[in-house]
């Protein structure tokens, strides 16, 4: 029995170890964004609160916490406060089956991919109930968007996965990431190229970032979903997205990028970058792609709904269709250095 | 042990509660939310069963999928319920004999075939054991063909499906994205050139 509770102990430090780094790197993606837009777009920033607004991220989050969370009159209450945790939930869940090393995950499971994609398909639901339950006409038509927009493109998504599960022959992220040891062309990106650009992009419209973020339109619904809330509760679906983000940029990493091996493998230069520990290049390309997220809402304008229907049905899903039969001639023909 | 039956009994009083309150919870999206959570505790349960692939796949087709366009459908749906109601006392006693007769199969089925002494305890699957490779090479050898069946009625009601809603109605503004798409800046800006007019 004390045996058993010190296991319980020892997970749940773990999960405050996976947890913490990642609500700060949260904090500090928002940071990172408003900073990198500004520049972009020819401004400073949040430049005020601390040397060149470091503190900006905490000072909004003390701000958040102690505004008042404002219950519309005829709303769904006890659906209108679950909503956010809903969504939080499985941000913050699938994190237990991701590796951040060889040895470095929380429950190595054998069928992690197909566990991340469930819990990232019942993300959804805190946006549909909390539009829902707001009673409120933008925020209907944001969750309704929303609803549509994540279960188009989960399905390209899904594909995708199952093209990267082809090649790696297996269901876990782990392996996924051993079997693409070798050098930088022994990753996945170059032999699933098709299928790495559709999963990235249908990851931006899964987190309804720009340019898919119609779900929350500023111009034309005010914020989408979370038109009503304000406070933690809008808080936390802020955290939710950005987790979300992190999650998608590292999922990609690891499925298509050799997660923590370094990108120097095989060749002269490996030696030089021997101090560098895995998850520091883990971390670095995760760094890239969500750099990637906020480029892109940086520079393009937002698409018009039918045309993001049409991107997700009409083009994304046949193509990974198609991707997936190459990548059975290509298993078939044993081509190296991937599939020998 | 003691604590895997402590959360098997969680899930099981969850789950039972969740599919009670499906049928007698007033607003059908709390019925439809009900659902979802019923779904998910009996994922929870397979999962405790070792059957880790079948539960994660219940979360991902029925709750991230199936219940997600349900809900779409229930939320924009005005129903009455006063008007539901209404026959509620001539349709009772049909629903109660079909209710009957589902509780009597159940039992039939759950007496001759459940417990111990009727079927062997399964042995214990070493840690390493894979479900998912294990479901998988059963379905491409032992049952090729009735999963191949499955998967041409499951492509045949897709096609089905789309046949039936297909159609246009003449008074939409629909709009043709690949012609959108196509159009080149000549086919709808004329650039003009004139000379500068004279200052006056």
């Amino acid at each position: 029995m004390l045996e058993m509770f010190y296991d319980v102990i020892w997970i749940v430090l773990k999960i405050a170890l996976i947890l913490a780094p990642l609500l700060v790197g949260v904090a500090y993606l928002t940071y990172a964004e408003r900073k990198l837009i500004g520049y972009m777009q020819v401004r400073l920033g949040p430049n005020r609160v601390g040397p060149k607004g470091w503190l900006q991220p905490i000072a909004d989050a003390v701000k958040l916490v102690f505004k008042e969370i404002v219950i519309p009159t005829r709303s769904n209450r006890y659906l209108f406060l679950l909503a956010p945790l809903i969504s939080m939930g499985p941000a913050l869940a699938a994190w237990a089956v991701v590796p951040f090393g060889e040895h470095l995950v929380l429950a190595d499971i054998n069928a992690s991919l197909l566990y991340i994609l469930a819990l990232t398909s019942v993300g959804v639901y805190g946006i549909i109930i909390a539009g829902w339950a707001s009673n409120s006409k933008y925020a209907f038509l944001g969750a309704m968007r929303s609803a549509a927009q994540i279960v188009s493109y989960e399905i390209a998504m899904g594909f995708a996965l199952v093209g990267v599960l082809m090649a790696a022959s297996s269901l876990n992220l782990k392996e996924i990431v051993l079997q693409q040891s070798g050098s930088v062309l022994h990753w996945y990106w170059l032999p699933l190229l098709p299928l790495f650009v559709i999963y990235f992009i249908s990851g931006v419209a899964e987190t309804n970032r720009a340019p898919f973020d119609v779900a929350e339109g500023e111009s034309e619904i005010v914020a989408g979903f979370h038109v009503e809330y304000s406070g933690a509760a809008f808080a936390i679906f802020f955290l939710a997205e950005y987790a979300n983000i992190i999650l998608i940029s590292l999922l990609t990493v690891l499925m298509f990028f050799g997660g923590w091996l370094s990108p120097f493998q095989g060749t002269f230069m490996e030696d030089w970058f021997a101090w560098m520990p895995g998850l520091g290049w883990l971390l670095a390309k995760t760094a890239f792609f969500a750099f990637l997220f906020l480029w892109f809402r940086a520079t393009f304008p937002r698409y018009r709904y039918d045309q993001i229907m049409r991107l997700g049905w009409k083009v994304f899903i046949p193509l990974t269709i198609i991707w997936l039969l190459v990548v059975g001639v290509m298993i078939v023909a044993k081509l190296p250095p991937w599939f020998a | 042990m003691a604590f895997e039956k402590i959360i098997f009994y969680l899930f099981s009083a969850i789950l039972v509660l969740a599919a009670l309150r499906v049928i007698t919870a007033r607003n059908p999206v709390h019925s439809a939310l009900f659902l979802v959570l019923a779904f998910f505790s009996s994922a929870a349960i397979w999962v405790l069963l070792e059957a880790e692939f079948l539960g994660i796949v219940l979360v991902l087709v029925y709750v991230g999928a199936v219940m997600v366009l349900f809900l779409f459908v229930v939320m924009m749906l005005n129903i009455n319920i006063a008007q539901l109601r209404a026959g509620f006392i001539r349709y009772l006693p049909l629903g109660a004999a079909i209710g009957l007769v589902v509780v009597a199969e159940m039992a039939i089925v759950m007496i001759r075939n459940f417990g111990l002494d009727k079927v062997a305890r399964p042995a214990a699957k070493a840690a390493d054991y894979n479900n998912t490779e294990a479901i998988g090479r059963v379905l491409y050898t032992k049952y090729l063909y009735a999963f191949e069946i499955a998967a041409v009625i499951l492509l045949v009601a897709i096609i089905a499906a789309i046949a039936l809603t297909m159609r246009r109605r003449k008074d939409t503004k629909h709009q043709n994205p690949s012609e959108q798409v196509r159009v080149r800046k000549q086919d709808r800006l004329r650039v003009v050139k004139m000379d500068a007019e004279k200052k006056q």
